[in-house]
């Protein structure tokens, strides 16, 4: 509806406008409270956050038919309701988990930037229109690259944060550039319409492909694929642990929302040639990361490598909707085992980096060596981590099973049972290396005896999370019927 | 509304695991009386369970079924019939002397018991399962929780090399067999995984003799089919002693009765067509496995490779989908699962006195433990397929259905008997007879009341099924009519 | 009272059991008491056998006191037992070795308590395998009573005496004895097995009376085989089973290391009861279901019984050891019995064959006794003087002339003197086999030629002879307990030799009415 105003368009970006307004109040308690007490920011953010996801739960759903608003700039439709939910979640947990991290939970600007980088997210996901991604994907990136270098007396943060910048820089320009083909091509900037304008301009499709390529460089980079994963590692290394953790999850999965929309619902007619390069980019982002991860020693880095392997499985799911006929029964239930994936992951994976972050404070060290007898110092812990571990390698009755049961179903169904086959053993590897994993924890004796406590924030994070996935694993029905809605309203 | 019996047995492990992990790990004591207290439940209502199924009636009994995601069609659907109400008491049975026989441990006996009854509630789910989707469910949960119980309280020297290899060759197999069972799931075109609704689903002949190979020979690498028996021998050794009785009387007999229930009653005319070389290779399993049990030093290690051997005669008598053969594999899950549980009971009662497992340096042991030696003879006797014991009703229809079909490999299985009864009278002999070496006599002694529980427990259920077959043979028999309908009338 | 009578037969086989329970509860020190127990208790199942015995109606044809439950429905075989006159003749064979074994066990000091149970086991396997009336169920017996007398030489069989096996270890002789006899039997009794459910598969029953009935007339294929070919094979597979156990040559090789090193009550069995459960089967069995291809192959049945005849005599000729030559003289005397069991199958239903299986039936009983009193016999000289070696034995008959008097009393019903019971059966035997068999009847009359100075040498060589000194003083002659057990079978040896007629009219009734 272009022109006025009615209280649809409000509710599309009720999300958004709430976050603003809270990060106003955190700007406002960072100035006006006394330094000692800054650690109550994450509280509030984190506390915030779930009230935004409250509100937006009850009066933001949107309706069983997706509409454009704001001039077509935003979309509103499941899709992009369930990953704002997402992120909200994924920020509120950060926050918390970052309370007692050390220089970083006292200080509000941190807790600004998360939630600058949210309000980015939440807006790539339901973006509508090509411009509004690109100022989405930089609202994301910008506050990011701050936040990855955020440790600033630490070389490797530094560094971390330089080279994501830098890289960053690099593929939101090239993406940017696909952007401007594209629009040249179609005459539009609007998503939607971009199949008319290709099709009505009769671009060949060498062209398209051409531009294809260039945006899926922006977006690669985003969900660390292969060939543009090299940043991942050194990045999730050296940012403070629980942004590596929002990271690895909440950006990667906006990556993927709006992948899903830019190449679903625009590029349908050369969803062939988009299917090899898909299956192409799944099976060497699995392969690499799965192996490259057996040789890591710092437990940040491979749990980055395994990111990408995680990636590496859901483009499986893309792969299956791309050589689906678009609205097709296999196309769908491909978009919803990729949101499926993506909320189980994310779930999953701040568990694990929350683990790594207390007791990387109690150790001072992230090499997995330093994790030796886990179990004996903090046993809780050591479930929590056992926990992740296995919801990442697989293993039921947690979320990590389910999904990778419905990724897998999805490549079947649309006929690609090689490549759930490679999926398979790509498991296999994965599960070596995380039962290592808890092997260390299990097994080998501790270098001290002394029991780590936990604080509260880290405590209610971990425990939420765990049973979260928990949840997932076993009553996963209500989640599938939102990954459904997904699937339905995306078309 | 009809008490979830089945419902109750799946879950009583694993929410006592969690009852477990909620105390404080010095209270050792009150750890083990929970798990007993809980694995003395599960025994009980898997015995009731297990008198209480209508014969007459036959079918499923004891449904229980809830949707789970109806948009797919997974569902929650248990049930009993003939098959596995005979593993559903098993698993009792072994969960309960497993707990007696764990009472010693002390490095973390908390984590351990509520891992290894994470493992039970798996078992049991597989069992009882009557849809697809929660079978792989089930089947996982009781695959990772043995690498946790290896590495952490098996035998220093090859522990985490032998967890390792176990999970990944059983995870290996089950996603194999997962890939398959996806593709029966989409070219049905049921939209459901409900076994009972795919049994009726008429896949094409060629879709059956190409999926076959996947689903039953993934499922199998559990039942520790040849050549993809090595982690079996390697995983029995490593583990502490319960989780070995577990391993081999329960988690093998798991993956032979997935391969019955997914491969051949989903898939008859591929079973029909493939049963040739798996009865090949369960042959070689039942011989080669004789032949290299017989020849170990390593006490574990006979054994080990002894289970290896019992178990390809169950995948033989599967194999000639056969009344005879299919009844005889059927009490052969339960009575080897006994067997097993007591030999490896045994094996750790010995070692944990005498600190080493090699046969040669073992001898005399009978002075020192005549309830532990006598049970290992009633064993030994099952193992042999001695009549009068559980080993001869089972192994005698296994024979006769193998007669009826293939009659060559009859023949040459039954070479196999005569090398298990020379192995097992020699270890008896060694180890058991004769004179106690000194450096024994002074800290040998012989084991404790619950352990002589268990022994005596399991050693009377091997000579009840001997003496009174009935007991469980009519039972298995309308388990496996069932199955014959499906070969039949498919 | 009535139970009892209706199932007469059960209570006979399982009281066995029942006494063996009874004495695990009987503390394992408390010898004394362990050993009268056992005793007594195995006298009950003998004069159970008496009351059927005198309940017995040897007229009428068929089996009587039957009993059938349910036992393994799926595979339709069930507990089904029965008794006739042959089988009659041989239970009560063993519930009257039993006690008098027992009674000779006394002197056994090593776990009285194990022993003495084992011995029951043993008993209730014996007599289960005569009772039974169903092919499974027979073997069911048949394997089982191995794995007490595997116990039995194991534990408490002779101390001295090393053999080597493979790899050059060396164990003692009594583990080697063991350990072959049970893998020999074993491998004999697979085929047995094979047999048996081929036989289940083909005729969908185990059940021994409907296996009569139906047998002879059985048609059909088996997987492609005609029925004639299957027949075939489970004639084999039977006789070669059966021929381990009895032994016939050249299967006998398990028989002179078991008995030789089995304790003095274990041989007793061995070589009195279970020996002639190899026999049994062929009566049971083999000649019944298989009459054409016994008649076929009865010549070769009886050159081998010949063989055992002339070779077990000469080996018990050149024996140094006391108790090998008795083991070896087993081999000859059932050789004899084997010769009439393939007379009879030659000729089946003559009057020839009748004699000769009339004797074949009584000889096995006949033998029991004097076997089983020749080898406890050996224990008592064995007992005093630690040393089974003829030659360091001489001229004992002053020393011991009760001991002698008796050693000779039975030596002689060995040997087939007239008067005596080996006699009778010798006799029939070579009666009924003389016109069906003649060539193979005069080589073993050859036989019984060696048979006689084989025992006329051992006797010298340890009653005869200049007296050894080294035995004055150090040898006590027999006591009461050994003559209370040799007593009874002295008795018995004589009341056949002279009136064999409340045997033989059994046995007659009971074959003729069979085949």
């Amino acid at each position: 509806m272009i022109g006025g105003f009615n209280s649809v368009m409000f509710q599309a970006i009720l999300p958004e406008i709430l976050l603003l307004v809270l990060g106003a109040v955190i700007l406002t308690l960072d100035l006006v409270t006394p330094k000692q007490d800054h650690r109550n920011l994450g509280w509030v953010t984190a506390i915030g956050l779930g009230l935004i996801v409250l509100v937006s739960l009850i009066v933001g759903r949107p309706g069983a038919q997706s509409q454009e608003l704001w001039g077509g700039m935003v979309r509103f439709d499941w899709m992009g309701f369930v990953f704002k939910m997402m992120f909200l979640f994924a920020a509120a947990l950060t926050a918390l988990l970052s309370t007692d991290h050390q220089e970083v939970g006292q200080r509000g600007e941190f807790y600004l930037l998360v939630l600058a980088s949210t309000l980015g997210m939440s807006l790539m996901a339901s973006a509508g229109d090509l411009v509004m991604l690109y100022l989405a994907i930089e609202t994301t990136s910008i506050p990011m690259y701050v936040l990855a270098g955020f440790l600033t007396r630490d070389q490797r943060s530094t560094e971390a944060g330089f080279k994501y910048l830098l890289f960053g820089a690099f593929a939101s320009a090239v993406m940017l550039y696909g952007f401007s083909l594209l629009y040249g091509f179609a005459g539009t900037t609007s998503i939607y319409d971009l199949a008319t304008g290709l099709r009505a301009g009769s671009i060949p499709s060498s062209s398209v492909v051409a531009s294809l390529l260039l945006v899926l460089v922006g977006f690669g980079f985003k969900i660390s694929a292969v060939p543009l994963h090299f940043w991942a590692p050194d990045v999730y290394e050296g940012a403070p642990t629980p942004i590596a953790g929002f990271l690895s999850t909440a950006s990667k999965a906006a990556g993927f929302a709006a992948l899903l929309r830019v190449f679903i619902i625009a590029f349908p007619s050369i969803s062939i040639e988009w299917g090899a390069v898909a299956t192409t980019m799944a099976v060497a982002t699995m392969t690499l990361g799965n192996f490259l991860a057996l040789a890591q020693k710092n437990l940040k880095r491979m749990l980055a490598y395994s990111s990408i392997a995680h990636a590496g499985y859901t483009l499986i799911g893309l792969s299956a909707i791309a050589v689906s006929a678009p609205g097709s029964d296999a196309a769908k239930f491909g978009i919803s085992s990729v949101v499926f994936y993506m909320i189980a992951y994310m779930v999953t994976n701040l568990a694990a980096f929350g683990s790594i972050a207390v007791f990387e404070r109690a150790t001072g060290s992230d090499e997995i060596s330093a994790f030796n007898g886990m179990s004996r110092r903090a046993p809780g812990l050591a479930l929590v981590m056992m926990v992740a571990m296995l919801s990442l390698a697989g293993m039921p009755p947690l979320a990590g099973f389910i999904s990778k049961f419905f990724l897998f179903a999805a490549a079947v169904k649309a006929n690609l049972i090689w490549l759930a086959v490679i999926g398979v053993l790509n498991s296999i590897v994965g599960l070596y290396y995380y039962l290592t994993v808890l092997k260390y924890i299990y097994l080998y004796p501790p270098a001290e005896e002394s029991a780590i406590s936990m604080s509260k924030p880290y405590t209610v994070a971990l425990v939420v999370l765990t049973l979260v996935i928990i949840v997932v694993g076993t009553f996963f029905s209500p989640i599938y019927d939102w990954s459904t809605a997904v699937a339905a309203g995306l078309f | 509304m009809q008490f979830p019996i089945l419902s109750v047995i799946v879950f009583t492990p694993i929410l006592t695991a969690l009852i477990l992990l909620m105390i404080p790990g010095e209270r050792k004591n009150e750890i083990r009386v929970t798990a007993l207290a809980a694995a003395v439940i599960a025994l009980a209502l898997s015995a009731w369970v297990y008198f209480s199924y209508d014969i007459a009636q036959g079918g499923y009994q004891l449904i229980e079924k809830y949707d789970w995601l109806p948009a797919l069609g997974i569902s929650y659907h248990v049930g009993v019939d003939g098959m596995n109400a005979p593993l559903v008491l098993l698993t009792g049975i072994v969960m309960f002397t497993g707990v007696l026989i764990s009472w010693k441990i002390d490095d973390r006996p908390r984590e351990f018991f509520a891992f290894m009854f994470i493992l039970a509630t798996g078992v049991f789910g597989v069992f009882v399962t009557l849809d697809l989707f929660m079978l792989f469910f089930f089947y996982e949960i009781a695959v990772f929780p043995m690498y946790l119980l290896i590495a952490i309280w098996g035998w220093k020297v090859t522990r985490e090399y032998a967890a390792m290899k176990l999970t990944l060759y059983l995870f290996i197999g089950s996603v194999i067999a997962l890939v398959g069972a996806l593709a029966m799931y989409f070219v049905s075109g049921l939209g459901t995984f409900d076994m009972l609704a795919l049994e009726q689903a008429n896949f094409s002949p060629e879709f059956q003799k190409i999926v076959f190979p996947f689903v039953f020979m993934g499922f199998a690498v559990l039942g520790g089919i040849f050549p993809f028996h090595n982690w079996s021998p390697d995983g029995h050794v490593a583990a502490p002693t319960a989780v070995s009785m577990f391993h081999a009387g329960v988690l093998m007999k798991l993956g032979a009765f997935a391969a019955l229930r997914v491969g051949v009653m989903l898939l008859p005319e591929g079973a029909k067509e493939h049963m040739w070389w798996v009865i090949l290779l369960a042959l070689v399993n039942v011989v080669y496995g004789a032949f290299i049990a017989s020849i170990q030093t390593d006490f574990k290690y006979v054994i080990g490779f002894s289970s290896v051997s019992h178990m390809g005669l169950v995948t033989m008598g599967f194999a000639t989908l056969s009344r005879e053969g299919m009844l005889g594999a059927g009490v052969q899950m339960f009575s080897h699962g006994v067997m097993t549980a007591l030999f490896f009971a045994v094996v750790g009662m010995v070692y944990d006195q005498a600190h080493t497992r090699q046969i040669p340096e073992l001898s005399g042991f009978r002075k020192v433990m005549p309830l532990v030696t006598l049970a290992f003879i009633v064993g030994g006797l099952v193992s042999m397929g001695m009549p009068g014991f559980s080993g001869f009703v089972a192994e005698f229809p296994i024979f006769m259905g193998v007669w009826k079909t293939y009659p060559w490999i009859a023949i040459a299985a039954a070479i196999s008997i005569v090398i298990t009864a020379a192995y097992i009278i020699r270890i008896i002999g060694k180890v058991f007879f004769g004179n106690l070496p000194a450096e024994f006599a002074d800290h040998v002694h012989d084991v404790t009341a619950l352990d002589k529980i268990a022994l005596v427990f399991l050693s009377a259920i091997l000579i009840l099924v001997g003496v009174y077959p009935s007991i469980m043979t009519p039972l298995v028999e309308s388990g496996v009519q069932n199955i014959l309908r499906l070969l039949g009338g498919a | 009272m009535a139970f009892l009578e209706n199932h007469l037969l059960t209570f006979i086989l399982f009281f066995p059991v029942a006494a063996a329970i009874l004495l695990q509860f009987v503390p394992r020190e408390n010898k004394d008491l362990l050993r009268w127990i056992s005793f007594i208790a195995s006298f009950i199942p003998f004069i159970l056998t008496l009351v059927v015995w005198f309940s017995f109606e040897s007229t009428v044809p068929g089996f009587q006191f039957e009993e059938k439950f349910v036992w393994y429905a799926a595979l339709n075989s069930s507990y089904h037992v029965g008794i006739d006159g042959i089988s009659l003749t041989m239970v009560l064979l063993t519930t009257l070795l039993t006690p008098l074994a027992i009674l000779a066990s006394f002197s056994i000091q090593d776990n009285v308590r194990a022993y003495m149970s084992l011995f029951f086991l043993l008993e209730f396997g014996m007599l289960g395998v005569f009772l039974s009336l169903d092919l499974l169920l027979f073997f069911v017996f048949w394997e089982f009573g191995l794995v007490p007398m595997y116990f039995l030489i194991n534990q408490w069989g002779s101390e001295k005496g090393e053999r080597e096996i493979w790899g050059g270890l060396k164990v003692p002789a009594r583990v080697y004895a063991s350990f072959k006899f049970m893998i020999y039997t074993m491998a004999g009794s697979l085929g047995l097995l094979l047999a048996i459910q081929m036989i289940g598969v083909v005729s969908g029953t185990y059940d021994l009376v409907e296996l009569y009935q139906r047998w002879p007339t059985l048609e059909g294929t088996l997987f492609g085989l005609p029925i004639g070919t299957v027949k075939a094979v489970a004639f084999w597979a039977f006789t070669i089973a059966f021929a381990i156990k009895v032994p016939v040559w050249p299967f006998h090789t398990w028989l002179p290391d078991a008995h030789t090193e089995a304790p003095t009550a274990g041989s007793m069995v061995l070589a009195g009861v279970l020996l002639k459960l190899g026999a049994y089967g062929f009566l049971r069995l083999v000649l019944p279901l298989y009459p054409e291809e016994a008649k076929l192959y009865a010549g070769v049945l009886a050159f081998l019984a010949v063989m055992a005849i002339i070779f077990g005599a000469l080996a018990s000729y050149g024996q140094t050891d006391f108790k090998r030559l008795v083991a070896y003289s087993s081999v000859n005397h059932m050789g004899f019995v084997v010769l009439g069991i393939a007379a009879a199958a030659a000729a089946a239903g003559t009057e020839s064959a009748t004699i000769a299986l009339n004797g074949a039936v009584l000889q096995m009983f006949n033998h029991g006794l004097s076997a089983a009193g020749m080898f406890f016999l050996v224990g008592v000289i064995y007992e005093r003087t630690h040393t089974r070696d003829l030659n360091e034995f001489g001229g004992l008959f002053p020393l011991v002339p009760v001991y002698g008097g008796i050693l000779i009393f039975i030596s002689m019903a060995s040997l087939g003197l007239p008067g005596l019971n080996g006699f009778v059966s010798e006799f029939l035997i070579v009666r009924g086999s003389w016109p069906i068999l003649p060539v193979y009847t005069a080589l073993a009359m050859i036989g019984l030629f060696f048979t006689g100075a084989y025992i006329l040498r051992g006797i010298g060589k340890v009653l005869h002879g200049p007296l050894n000194e080294k035995w004055v003083g150090h040898i006590s002659e027999i006591n009461a307990r050994e003559i209370f057990v040799i007593v009874p079978l002295m008795i018995l040896i004589l009341w056949i030799g002279i009136l064999p007629g409340w045997l033989l009219d059994v046995i007659n009734r009971a074959v003729m009415m069979f085949f």
